[in-house]
């Protein structure tokens, strides 16, 4: 019965639907997903504030491995491409996906970049979303595990402001590290924070600038590396699902 | 501003369970959103209010389900408070959400002839 209108009309019905509004976000993620898996590539979703220092951590990365991981990167950016040529000048293929006015990377922006990036040959491929501690978060893109960035510069109660991110989270990077004494800024406070938002938490402390921990970071990452899968014989990357286009 | 997408999705979703149905006009939308979900249920009304017009949805309801978030442990089933630290206080395991992270569409009222 329809009591919206009160019109009584009998031929008002509910449709009984109980899915995730966001399922097409959710298949289409799961379909980048297998592509990153049939490549035996770890895709790892970078968070974080604007100026956080997402950007940094993987120039920094790239340094530490020293040529030792073949590193790939996508960074979504309103309107430049200054992080792509920041990450390509460190030896990181990089890529930008411009969002325009939107605030976060979708599993359909990750996925069309996919077309024209050479993934097929990386090792760790980051997915930098846009500075922002509310939408990525809510967004699927396919990877095997969230990495979070704070800067000792933003304040403490981070995380019990913004739970939603970190709770999402496998690992936290506090960076910017080397500015601690210069700060009053306390870790132990931020660490408590994150235990009552985010189950096991795990927070590593580094710097970009001194590289501290970076060492750490890089070996979280390599512990969670997939085991290496057969190449392709075909000169081109297999597909395990319905698709009716090659990836590169 | 996500809740922008997010409607846009929930507009679409209606527009493919109508033509299924072969539904005319929706009085009302159920959601479920959880307190985790980094939905604003302000901003979502908004922009459903916005998006609505000229859609099948011009005019129906958004009726919100509001699931407050609940932690509990995964193997004693222990329930962690609100706020606490997200771990079991009885054998140490990392909490898991139960309820509270939901972006979930229920149930549409629609006008459908045909069912
Ligand atoms: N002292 C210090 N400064 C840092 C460090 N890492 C980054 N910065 C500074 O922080 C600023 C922002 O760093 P980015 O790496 O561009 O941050 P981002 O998170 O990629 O920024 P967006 O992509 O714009 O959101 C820059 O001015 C960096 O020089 C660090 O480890 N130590
Ligand atoms: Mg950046
Ligand atoms: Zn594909
Ligand atoms: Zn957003
Ligand atoms: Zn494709
Ligand atoms: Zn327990």
């Amino acid at each position: 019965m329809c009591e919206t209108c009160g019109c009584g009309d009998p031929e008002i019905v509910p449709i009984e639907v109980q899915e995730r509004i966001l399922s097409d976000n959710d298949a289409q993620a799961d379909h980048n997903r297998s592509h990153f898996q049939g490549l035996g590539l770890l895709a790892i979703n970078l968070m974080g504030s604007p100026g956080a220092g997402k950007t940094a951590v993987l120039e920094a990365t790239a340094k530490e491995a020293g040529g030792r991981l073949k590193l790939g990167a996508v960074s979504g950016d309103l309107a430049t491409e200054r992080d792509a040529d920041r990450l390509n000048a460190s030896g990181i293929v990089s890529a930008t996906i411009t969002t325009g006015s939107a605030c976060h990377l979708d599993a359909r922006l990750v996925h069309r970049a996919l077309h024209d990036f050479p993934v097929s040959d990386r090792d760790i491929f980051f997915i930098e979303n846009v500075g922002n501690l509310v939408c990525p978060a809510i967004y699927d893109l396919g990877q095997a595990a969230n990495v979070v960035t704070l800067s000792v510069t933003e304040g403490e109660d981070k995380p019990l402001k913004y739970p939603v991110m970190f709770q999402k989270a496998d690992l936290v990077l506090l960076t910017k590290v080397d500015l601690l004494p210069h700060l009053d800024f306390d870790v132990a406070a931020v660490e408590d924070a994150l235990a009552r938002v985010m189950p096991g938490a795990n927070l590593l402390k580094v710097s970009a600038k001194t590289g501290e921990g970076i060492d750490a970071w890089l070996q979280w990452l390599e512990e969670r590396r997939p085991a290496p899968v057969e190449q392709a014989t075909e000169g081109h990357v297999h597909h395990h699902h319905e698709h009716q286009h090659e990836h590169r | 501003m996500h809740e922008y997408s997010i409607v846009a999705s929930l507009i679409d979703r209606v527009q493919q369970e109508a033509a299924v149905h072969g539904g005319t006009r929706v009085h009302r939308l159920h959601v479920k959103i959880g307190e985790l979900s980094g939905v604003e249920l302000d901003l979502l009304k908004t922009a459903f209010e916005t998006f609505r017009e000229r859609t099948i949805c011009d005019g129906a309801e958004l009726a919100i389900d509001r699931v407050a978030a609940s932690w509990a442990c995964p193997s004693c089933k222990r329930p962690v408070l609100r706020g606490a630290i997200l771990r079991c206080d009885t054998c140490g395991r990392p909490a898991r959400m139960v309820e509270g992270d939901e972006i979930i569409l229920e149930r549409i009222e629609m006008e459908a002839p045909d069912v």
